[in-house]
């Protein structure tokens, strides 16, 4: 049956909205402090320990993201951490508030479509998380240049801003996954916490379940070398389940040019190169496209799952 | 000629095995105020709720405004305004601010948004505390901010879920009063409540909810006659006489019921107190009062559902 009428009249209403609540919560205030302190401490041990070590290294800038200074993580990893939870913050009640306020019904009589309330939704969540990343990444370029005295290169530059978007998408992903769970859940509690257990198990648990997986479907025979290469790869890819595993293959590619391959790699493909000699920006992302895709695929998706639901949800409140 | 806006035909809705609506037809004309009436769990909501395509039907159709509120939704909702019955706002916005939040979903200009909500506030006695936080309301002024959003709309249609829930005299008053000038000025207005002299005193016609039905849809005067009773009725004080048996066979008495110490309803077709006056003094009774009134829709209501609600 076709609609009629545009189902994005209105998405900017919405949008604009949601992220000037965003901006103005509490919820956020919190969740953007721990993510500034966390980001100063990383990059802090990051400067210091680039300061005492440092050599002819051509990509200093991104070393900014990449070197961790025990106990603090680096600054790449700790955001794959940290984003999850910025992004469950600000999805987990997107739809079941509106049923909780009672606003739902009263948004949904006016000449919109209920697509338009979705897809705002997650626009607007998804407009302060490029703000909250953009001011971090001038952030951290600002306190590069002023602590090592040196302005990021052109390569620098592009890759840095490459891994700024992907971090977007990785991003969207767990926004995504909090408005699916807002949608199929009622209680917002619940819905929080049902995202905040999965986030956990994806980004804490999932490093040690993958083997135990893999080790059961594809077993190492000490005898066969090629089984102890089929085990790798399955573990590989119960791995990439998860986003943080493909955000992590992802941002090591991208920000460590030296970084050939995000598999195995064979000596015969070593013949001929330099070992460590820096990949073109544009190979590094050639070669972390499927993951990319990956992650965006895996943002449709959950976006989907949560559009389908709410298309067919009674509106009683 | 007069235009049917809203037309439904053999709407349905079931809740697993529930029927909560069962086959509901019914058209509204231009213009029409309507009242939904019905006990606990009728269906009235539900229906509603249909109507707006905020809950899908599972069988029947709809037609609103010469539209298909599935295929085209935006236009009729551009046309329609609905007051939920349990309405809500954002409590960290004011109230100027949740309006002017719809008015832009709504598609209203700037100007054109501040103008017409400006005017509903005042309407409904808000503008004092409009610019404060939604959070600060009360449950009545919350109702009466939602009554706001429609007038700000300036729909064609508007239905309301029982609008005057929570409403203090005074506002439900001059609720009714909104709905009989909104109506004049060619509103269409349909509504559910559980008041019924409100529902009387504003709608041009009635229609009983029971069980998932329509089991009645007309004017009161249709009401009062499909229940065999007369469309008036007499209160009589008098002493010394009963008149139960004295008035019982005049012409255009339909029944006599007693009501303690020398009062009587009589239930009649028409004004008849000229002969009821001469009966009983003839009879010898002394007449202490006679009030001719129509027939109050809770009586009526009351005799329905004794006599259909327990029809399946
Ligand atoms: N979400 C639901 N799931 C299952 N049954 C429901 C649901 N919502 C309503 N019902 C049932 O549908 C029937 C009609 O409910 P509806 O809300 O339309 O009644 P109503 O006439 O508006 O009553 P009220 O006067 O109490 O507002 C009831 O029997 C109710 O139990
Ligand atoms: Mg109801």
């Amino acid at each position: 049956m076709k609609r009629e009428g545009s189902p994005f009249k209105g998405v900017m209403t919405v949008a604009l909205k949601e992220a000037a609540d965003h901006m103005t919560s509490a919820r956020m205030h919190l969740i953007m402090l721990l993510v500034l302190l966390t980001a100063i401490g990383a990059v802090y041990g990051a400067i210091n320990h680039i300061r005492d070590t440092t050599s002819e290294d051509p990509f200093l800038f991104l070393k900014l993201f990449t070197t961790a200074q025990q106990p603090l993580p680096s600054f790449a990893s700790f955001l794959g951490f940290l984003l999850p939870l910025v992004a469950i913050a600000l999805g987990f009640d997107a739809i079941n508030g509106e049923y909780g306020r009672r606003t739902m019904s009263r948004l949904l009589a006016q000449p919109i479509y209920r697509d338009a309330l979705l897809f705002g939704k997650f626009l607007g969540a998804l407009l302060v998380i490029a703000i909250a990343l953009l001011t971090l990444w001038l952030l951290m370029t600002g306190l590069g240049i002023l602590f090592l005295g040196l302005p990021p290169s052109g390569p620098e530059l592009v890759r840095s801003i490459a891994y700024l978007a992907a971090t977007l998408v990785y991003a969207g992903v767990w926004l995504a996954l909090a408005m699916a769970f807002s949608t199929l859940i009622r209680s917002a509690a619940t819905a929080a916490l049902a995202a905040l257990a999965l986030w956990l198990i994806l980004s804490v648990f999932w490093s040690m379940i993958a083997p135990l997986v893999a080790g059961a479907i594809s077993p190492v025979d000490p005898y066969n070398p090629m089984t102890l290469l089929s085990n790798f790869e399955t573990q590989q890819v119960i791995a990439r389940i998860s986003p943080q595993t493909l955000y992590g293959e992802v941002s090591s590619m991208l920000l460590d040019p030296s970084n050939r391959s995000v598999g195995p790699i064979f000596m015969s493909q070593l013949q001929g190169a330099l070992i460590n000699a820096p990949l073109p920006t544009m190979q590094s992302l050639t070669i972390i496209w499927p993951q990319i895709s990956g992650l965006f695929a895996a943002m449709v998706l959950l976006f989907t799952l949560a559009y389908t639901v709410f298309q067919r949800q009674e509106v009683r409140a | 000629m007069s235009d049917t806006v809203i037309e439904a035909r053999g709407l349905t809705k079931r809740y697993g095995s529930n029927v909560a609506v069962n086959g509901i037809d019914f058209s509204v004309e231009a213009g029409e105020v309507i009242g939904l009436l019905g006990p606990n769990g009728a269906g009235k909501t539900t229906t509603i709720l249909m109507l707006l395509g905020l809950t899908e039907a599972d069988g029947g159709d709809v037609v609103i405004l010469g539209k298909d509120p599935v295929r085209q939704p935006l236009q009729v909702k551009a046309d329609v305004g609905y007051l939920p019955d349990s309405v809500g706002f954002y409590n960290n916005m004011t109230g100027r601010e949740n309006l002017a939040y719809t008015a832009r979903l709504s598609g209203l200009s700037h100007a054109q948004a501040a103008e017409n909500i400006a005017a509903a506030l005042e309407k409904v006695r808000l503008t004092d505390v409009a610019d404060k936080r939604v959070s600060t309301y009360s449950h009545g002024m919350r109702k009466r901010l939602g009554i706001a959003e429609l007038l700000m709309r300036k729909c064609r249609i508007a239905i309301l879920d029982e609008p005057t829930s929570g409403l203090d005299p005074q506002s439900t008053r001059e609720l009714l009063d909104l709905i009989r000038s909104l109506s004049r000025d060619g509103m269409t207005i349909l509504l559910s409540s559980h008041i019924l002299d409100a529902v009387q005193s504003v709608c041009h016609r009635i229609a009983l909810f029971n069980k998932g039905r329509i089991g009645f849809l007309g004017t009161m005067e249709e009401l009062a006659a499909k229940l065999g009773g007369g469309a008036f009725i007499v209160d009589v004080e008098a002493d010394g006489i009963d008149l139960s048996k004295a008035v019982k066979s005049a012409k255009g008495v339909k029944s006599v019921t007693p009501d303690g110490d020398g009062q009587w309803h009589i239930e009649t077709e028409r004004d008849i107190r000229p002969e009821l006056g001469r009966l009983i003094v003839q009879a010898g009774g002394d007449l202490r009062n006679m009030d001719l009134r129509r027939t109050r829709l809770d009586e009526a209501y009351d005799r329905f559902f004794k006599e259909y609600g327990n029809e399946a």
